[in-house]
């Protein structure tokens, strides 16, 4: 009886989008301990009981990518994609250190607030400048986005007159590199926004009606959808979350590096949500697996430093993995795997047919 | 008899109108093509007015000097924009492929072999990208912009330095001005072996587009692929194809651009795929695909690179607005495209 309950148990998490993500993660993790023993490591400060520790490391980065991922599923999810978050990143965070740069009080909580504010208001407004291109216009997606992901660090350039501005401000710089009960409060941040939105669409029929779009506009609307109004939304959200994301990563040092700051993070955003089980197609989402997506990205991002490669190589990696994810996701490959299934029903064949297939 | 051929005159610049606008409602996507003709034309007038020195021998060849890769890459967006694609990889294939190339030649090795695998890997990648599409169904922009990345972290692999190319090295003999006519002053008319490339790659992507099976192939993709495929046509080999021709003619303006700048580095072409697009676009290509003219685009090229030539000149805009201005027409054009086929529905 408990075998049994067991084994379906298991069946069900396998079957869950993002097992295989989780199953990457613990392997990336074993090759980085097999080099180093102690690098699962935790300890704590004793001045301050904070947690330290790699893995610590790796929730803080990952932070900011699950931000991207959670808007960029939503939007993949109505079949469409923002390639601008990256560069919207660095839009918020030109906004906030030229805002907190300009306030110049170090240590007011409300000129936090204030440059945080301001930086997701443009970041909304230029989400929803795309979703106005997608949504009212008719424009494809991509070129819409594409428009600003390439302007759009012009856009931080002028922001900040082509300087790498930093600036002071401890509250501000407290949301990236504090902690609460001696976790980082910017994980912290992320676990909670992605409940909060997780909640808000998948409580309501809100993340139905997003699905709805991405199967089929046409029948959504004959369905009483308004696609127009909710694809703007759907825009605007992923604005407004690369907006935190921009504040988040540039908080930790407090600088905003103007051509670096979110660079290629769109790709990493768009790998989360595709290792989170979703189809580039459209038509469906798993804000989980888009989570775990994040963590693997920055498990990978912290492995492939961790194993001496130069860091501006690792999109060279993320690509290949893109590129396996999206063979395994077509018609064609799946059709592979179901013939020769068939042809071969016998248990003990099955490791030859993978080799060959990997071949 | 003189009032006749007076009458005629004054009907001539009437005729040339009317036909113009007869063309227009024929096909209103021939639009954005005239558009962009008079916005050259407009360009060079203000800047003559305004800043002096733009309509003469120098300025001129050195706008195709400095804008021959630019051409070559609009001409390779054209035909995978005609079949309704787009391949974003472009500016990371030259990243790749120069930084490569670069080496290559400082390890000694033959310049002709050289140039050879530096349009061969730009012609890989886009073997990678059209098999992906075409046997996988992968949408062309992830599979291209996954290529992005890759030819990005592969350059970035290779070198993160400025690689510079041998002072003696044959390859720089394509970025080498000839004198054609010696004007007054500095005022010649000067011309490089790239510009003579560019030439040549626009004039058999013509040739290849209007006079060729493969040609009518491409528009018809674009057009309807499921009825070009009903109709018998090569749809699958020339869906690969495009993308082959567009990763091989990125291989070549690594070469162009290389020879000229003589230096390579992995951040070499950022930004590269949305001036290309942005060229092609403002040329008249729909990026629905099926309607496109080449010659379009290298007008669309030449628009970019004036604007630039403009803004240097005049000195009050900062160069960070470049790539906004570029975003901007880019808009400007695709909404304008959006109205004319929204009309024609």
């Amino acid at each position: 009886m408990t075998a049994a309950s067991g084994t379906s148990l298991w069946r069900e998490l396998i079957h869950k989008p993002f097992f295989w993500g989780i199953v990457a993660i613990v392997a990336l993790l074993a090759l980085n301990v097999v080099k180093d023993p102690a690098y699962l490591a935790m300890t704590v400060n004793p001045n301050n009981g904070n947690l330290v520790g790699n893995l610590i490391d790796i929730l803080r980065q990952a932070a900011p990518i699950m931000m991207i991922a959670i808007g960029m599923s939503l939007v993949i999810a109505t079949g469409g994609i923002d390639l601008s978050v990256g560069s919207l990143m660095a839009v918020a965070g030109a906004v906030s250190m030229e805002f907190l740069n300009a306030a110049g009080d170090s240590a007011s909580v409300g000129v936090a607030f204030a440059a945080a504010g301001l930086a997701l208001l443009i970041t909304a407004v230029l989400g929803a400048v795309n979703g106005v291109l997608v949504a009212y216009v008719g424009l494809q997606p991509f070129i819409a986005t594409l428009v600003l992901m390439l302007a759009g660090r012009g856009i931080a350039k002028v922001i900040t007159g082509g300087q790498n501005t930093a600036a002071s401000n401890d509250p501000f710089r407290w949301i990236s590199n504090g902690y609460l009960i001696g976790i980082p409060v910017v994980f912290i941040l992320a676990v909670l926004i992605v409940i909060v939105v997780g909640w808000v669409v998948r409580r309501s029929a809100l993340g139905l009606m997003i699905e709805a779009i991405g199967i089929n506009p046409k029948a959504s609307r004959m369905a009483g959808i308004k696609p127009k109004g909710l694809l703007l939304t759907t825009y605007i959200l992923s604005g407004i979350l690369a907006g935190i994301a921009g504040i988040m990563s540039v908080g930790s040092v407090m600088t905003v590096d103007i051509s670096r700051t979110g660079y290629q993070l769109e790709l990493d955003a768009i790998l989360a949500v595709v290792i989170g089980g979703a189809s580039l197609a459209g038509g469906k989402f798993s804000l989980s697996g888009a989570f775990v997506g994040a963590l693997l990205i920055a498990t990978l991002d912290k492995t492939v430093l961790f194993l001496g490669v130069s860091s501006s190589a690792t999109p060279a990696f993320k690509a290949i993995v893109i590129v396996v994810l999206c063979l395994l996701q077509s018609e064609r490959v799946r059709s592979w795997f179901r013939t020769r299934r068939k042809e071969k029903p016998a248990a003990p064949e099955q490791k030859t047919v993978k080799e060959e297939v990997q071949a | 008899m003189t009032a006749l051929t007076a009458a005629r005159v004054r009907d001539e610049p009437v005729a040339i109108l009317d036909r113009v606008r007869r063309m227009i409602q024929a096909n209103p996507s021939v639009l954005p093509t005239i558009a962009s003709v008079v916005i050259f034309v407009g360009m060079v007038v203000y800047g003559e007015v305004a800043y002096g020195r733009i309509l003469q021998a120098s300025t001129l060849s050195n706008l195709l000097i400095n804008n021959a890769h630019l051409i070559v890459l609009a001409v390779a967006l054209t035909f995978v924009i005609i079949t309704g694609g787009i391949d974003l990889s472009v500016g990371s294939i030259i990243a790749f492929s120069s930084v490569a190339g670069v080496m290559l030649a400082n390890a000694g090795w033959n310049a002709i072999a050289v140039m050879v695998v530096m349009v061969g890997i730009g012609a890989l990648f886009g073997v990678v990208s059209g098999v992906l599409i075409r046997y996988f169904n992968v949408q062309p922009f992830i599979a291209t912009l996954a290529m992005m990345f890759l030819g990005r972290g592969l350059a970035s692999l290779l070198s993160t330095k400025p690689e510079r190319l041998g002072e003696d090295s044959p390859i720089r003999w394509i970025g080498v001005q000839l004198k054609i006519v010696d004007g007054p002053k500095v005022n010649d008319l000067v011309i490089t072996p790239a510009v003579i490339i560019a030439v040549i790659v626009v004039l058999a992507a013509f040739f290849v587009l209007h006079r060729t099976r493969t040609g009518r192939t491409v528009y018809a993709i674009g057009g309807s692929e499921s009825s070009a495929l009903l109709m018998g046509l090569s749809v699958q080999r020339t869906k690969v194809l495009v993308y082959v021709i567009s990763g091989a003619l990125a291989g070549l303006a690594a070469v162009l651009y290389t020879a000229r700048l003589g230096t390579a580095q992995n951040i070499t072409g950022i930004g590269w795929e949305l001036d290309a697009i942005a060229a092609a676009v403002i040329g008249g290509t729909l990026l629905t695909g099926a309607y496109g003219y080449v010659l379009g685009s290298v007008i669309g090229a030449l628009v970019l690179g004036l604007m630039n030539v403009l803004i240097t000149r005049d000195g009050g805009i900062p160069p960070e607005m470049t790539t906004i201005i570029t975003g901007g027409i880019l808009l400007v054009f695709v909404l304008l495209q959006r109205a004319v086929t929204r009309k024609k529905e």
